[in-house]
């Protein structure tokens, strides 16, 4: 992962070919020589517009600066926000390749059919937009409204959910729920009554101990949340990481506890017995706050640390000696509930010991643990009421994942599939800014869902996998060349941030806000936005909050002061949870009552079969999922996933660092591509490591195509947490196939 | 006046942004990189320490690079900084071989280029070079060794540091807090 000198010097000494490259990156910086630059920048003066970052989900909120010719030439955080502080992760500083990306999306896509061989023509977005209409109107009238579905993992959502919505449905889904965070919602929610929002609620900044179970901080970029881990190491915090892999976090971390995979949970019991058994809780907090504590007690009194060695492979004395740290730093302690926690499929238990502990520590509403986040109040422009859908999504998955505080993306794709009865959902899916095949596990399952559909629209700003499938695509502009809706974001201060447009939109691509707006008054449903444009829009918003459109031109973040001092609880404060108990809730009633363990519980999973190891993955600091891939400033820095493997596996299989190894999983899939092996004392020998979002099969996509392996491919084994419907992927195992046919690997592609 | 840097490697995690920033600041095009990540792993698993380091020039006050360079193109400029003026620069590649540190490459445009600490471009107009202006982890310090009360000059009072290859007697000004 780390950016190799060699490599760079390796490319510029490849030749021809390598030197179209170097040409056609160089073609970036015509316009304003190297000289010119130096003497021509002006770090305050008028050539900087503001905007909120696309590449993640954090969206910091940024200056993007141009040259004297109005070429886009970087991108420099605002000083006044807060999910940045004025710094830029390396996405967001790379966000300007998304804009000159030669292999965006360029015009409007239709398929076509000519002598049974599929096709995309090019089309008006007048034709286009009548197309889909067309197709929706007539879902509509023959199924209902209700039938087209909308996933959305970027803020082109907020636009096509406004017009479904004014259409006829609620089925908007993000895969960011079930596919990621879910559990800790759920999890938090039916302890304290509240979520962890995004960004996070933790306190970071002035914690003096944090546990990271699994989030490996540092290569996850989490802007606001790394920067804070940073000034947390200066003032001396305690960081205990635990882990199969050591990451880049368990590198900065006092205690690094190489756990065996899959037993997290084990270890977690045994923290709370140690913290019971001790009496190292927070006496007055535990009396004061919580529901159940006898239970508890009673529950976790046999898993002790000597329980949990034989289960995890930690030694019961660091068991003890990092509870102990969390009771010495306690309430200023953070058990972090990480982010991408749909791993085995009892993630919801999971992250409810981590709410368990967290409780027990008495850092939930407490300086340097949990803070309360303020957010603004912005009213929303006046439209008619929304007509009431027939059904809700959730009937998609009738009388499952009750406890799902959010719509679970997989729900409405499984919905999708024609059951016998026929009681088929959804007809048509518009997938704005998330490729589902990368998103979503089971790829076979994905896939027959797709072919069931009537109408697949495609709105993102580059060729992925998914769009290969649409009926219609629709190139979006990228964040530089549009607005959106205001940044209305929960922090430690309420605050709003404006993305605007610092260049005109390149090729034939459009804004998602414009497409919406198009497109519904094809449908009729111009009275659902009333605006002339998003300017207005925006002003008005705005101008509800005591701005206007005018002043965050020039500002681009606002903050306000919070409206009540409760950032964290006041000594002996009345607390009234938000759980049917009014407490937190270590015993959950809700759980209980939906017929699930009130309180958590081990269960073993699955180990690797004999010459097979689990499949772990994880994120890489200068990508963001398989969004980033093709980035040109991106694909600089990394441009495939490698394979880490421990040394006493690759010598067992004869592997040696850079082989080019295929992969196959406990169900015969095999990698499309291969992947280069990275022998590394990092990992543990029953499992193998790779970071997300590689291996792309789209020929469009000239620097990602058949760079690395797609770890999505090969987890088609899904855990499903009943509970709220969470996809679990880290039961999945591959071996390694080391001969095969590398010439093949064009003629699969 | 002696510029120099001091990243500090118990903060980076090598997420590359001094990379990317440093070559949209400084129009460096890409395939090619003023500054890099090196991770060095040491031990078997699972007793294992990392050292990660943001490298670049080490902007030396007795260059290799200066001292070999035929035309004069490579040179001293403000505060020590090691700069190239590119319509002296003949291309001849003696630098690049002279230089322990593997710091310089040679730009399309047909000169040899390198880190400049973003002297004319930033640090005159009173800013940070533009990798420790961005750094999340805010893992940099820059500023003037003479000045004792420049970022620089503080942490490395207070802070056990090295630098890299010191039996090059290159003298460098740039150090790794460790």
């Amino acid at each position: 992962m780390a950016t190799s000198r060699r490599q760079f010097i390796k490319i510029s000494a490849l030749g021809a070919g390598s030197l179209a490259l170097a040409g056609t990156a160089f073609e970036l910086a015509k316009g304003s020589s190297i000289l010119g630059k130096i003497s021509g920048e002006k770090e305050n003066g008028p050539l900087r517009t503001p905007t909120y970052c696309e590449i993640c989900f954090w969206q910091c909120a940024g200056w993007v600066y141009k040259d004297a010719d109005g070429n886009i030439q970087k991108i420099i955080g605002n000083d006044d926000d807060q999910h940045c502080n004025g710094r830029f992760c390396p996405r967001g500083t790379g966000g300007v390749g998304q804009y000159h990306d030669e292999d965006r999306l360029k015009t409007p896509l239709i398929r076509t059919s000519e002598g049974g061989k599929d096709s995309f023509r090019e089309a008006s977005w007048d034709e286009a937009l009548d197309y889909i209409a067309e197709k929706l109107k007539k879902i509509a009238a023959e199924h209902g409204p209700e039938c087209v579905a909308l996933f959305t993992h970027g803020s082109g959502g907020a636009h096509f959910g406004h017009m479904l919505k004014a259409f006829g449905s609620e089925s908007i889904a993000a895969p960011s729920f079930a596919q990621c965070r879910g559990p800790r919602e759920v999890g938090f929610l039916t302890t304290f009554g509240d979520i962890i929002y995004s960004p996070e609620r933790i306190d970071i900044r002035d914690t003096r101990c944090m546990v990271l179970i699994g989030s490996h901080l540092g290569e996850n970029m989490h802007n606001g949340q790394v920067q804070e881990m940073s000034d947390a190491i200066d003032k001396g915090a305690t960081i205990i990481t635990v882990d199969p892999r050591f990451s880049t976090a368990a590198s900065k971390s006092k205690y690094w506890l190489p756990i065996k995979p899959a037993t997290d949970m084990a270890l977690l019991l045994s923290w709370i017995n140690v913290i019971i058994e001790n009496e190292w809780y927070d006496k007055d907090y535990v009396e004061r706050y919580t529901f159940g504590f006898a239970e508890l007690k009673e529950h976790v009194k046999t898993f002790t640390p000597e329980w949990a060695y034989g289960i995890t492979t930690i030694d019961p004395n660091i068991i003890r000696e990092t509870a102990r740290e969390m009771h010495n730093a306690a309430p200023s302690v953070i058990v972090n509930p990480g982010r991408h926690v749909t791993w085995y499929g009892d993630d919801t238990q999971r992250l409810r010991a981590v709410a368990i502990l967290t409780a027990l520590l008495g850092s939930w509403g407490r300086r340097g643990g949990y803070y309360k986040p303020d957010k603004l109040n912005l009213p929303s422009y006046p439209v008619p009421p929304f007509p009431k859908p027939k059904r809700s999504p959730i009937e998609a998955y009738g009388g499952k994942y009750v406890l799902a505080n959010e719509v679970v993306a997989n729900g409405l794709c499984d919905a999708t599939i024609p059951t016998v009865t026929d009681q088929c959902n959804f007809k048509a899916w518009i997938v704005n800014g998330t490729n589902l095949l990368a998103a979503f596990p089971n790829q076979a399952n994905t896939m027959q869902a797709i072919q069931a559909l009537q109408l697949l629209v495609v709105v993102d700003t580059m060729p992925i996998e998914l769009t290969g499938y649409a009926d219609v695509v629709l190139p979006e502009c990228t964040y530089l060349e549009r607005y959106d809706m205001i940044r209305n974001s929960g922090h430690r201060q309420p605050n709003v941030a404006l993305r605007m447009p610092a260049v005109e939109p390149k090729y034939n691509t459009k804004p998602a806000s414009w497409m919406a707006k198009e497109l519904a008054g094809k449908l009729g449903l111009s009275a659902w936005f009333p605006w002339k444009d998003m300017e207005e829009l925006l002003d008005w918003q705005f101008k509800q909050v005591g701005t206007s459109l005018e002043e965050m031109k020039r500002i681009g973040v606002k903050n306000y002061p919070r409206e009540f001092d409760d950032l964290y609880f006041s000594p002996g404060e009345d607390v009234i949870f938000n759980t049917n108990t009014g407490k937190i809730e270590l015993y959950s009633t809700d759980m209980e009552n939906e017929g699930f363990a009130p309180l958590p519980v081990y269960t073993a999973h699955e180990e690797p079969p004999e010459g097979f190891y689990r499949l772990n993955y994880g994120r890489a600091p200068m990508h963001t999922f398989s969004r980033t891939a093709n980035n040109p400033n991106l694909t600089d820095l990394m441009d495939e996933n490698v394979l880490w493997v421990n040394p006493k596996v690759a010598k067992l299989w004869g592997l040696e660092n850079d082989q080019m190894v295929k992969l196959k999983n406990q169900d015969d899939i095999l990698s499309t591509f291969a992947i280069k092996v990275r022998v590394t004392e990092r990992i543990r020998w029953d499992s193998v490591y790779m970071v997300h979002g590689f291996g792309h099969n789209n020929k469009k996509l000239s620097r990602a195509h058949g760079r690395g392996i797609n770890d999505t491919e090969l987890v088609s084994r899904v855990h499903i947490d009943p509970v709220m419907g969470g996809t679990g992927m880290r039961g999945n195992f591959v071996t390694f196939i080391t001969d095969f046919d590398m010439s093949g690997k064009e003629a699969e592609a | 006046m002696r510029y120099a840097m001091a990243v500090d490697t118990k903060k980076c995690v090598g997420c590359s942004d001094c990379v990317v920033a440093c070559q949209t600041e400084n129009n460096v095009p890409i395939g090619f990189c003023r500054d890099w990540i090196v991770e060095v792993t040491d031990g078997t698993y699972p007793q294992l320490e990392i050292e990660i380091r943001s490298e670049r020039c080490n902007q030396c006050a007795n260059s290799p690079c200066v001292r070999c360079c035929p035309t004069g193109a490579s040179h001293y400029s403000e505060g020590g900084v090691v700069l190239v003026t590119p319509h002296k620069c003949i291309g001849c590649g003696a630098c690049i071989a002279s230089c322990p540190y593997d710091a310089r490459f040679p730009h399309p445009d047909g000169y040899v280029d390198k880190c400049t600490f973003c002297l004319h471009n930033r640090v005159n107009k009173g800013l940070d070079p533009a990798c420790v202006s961005v750094c999340p982890t805010k893992c940099m310090y820059f500023g003037d060794l003479d000045d004792p009360n420049s970022p620089v000059s503080k942490v490395l009072k207070n802070r056990k540091h090295k630098t890299l290859i010191p039996e090059a007697g290159t003298n460098p000004h740039l150090y790794f807090l460790i």
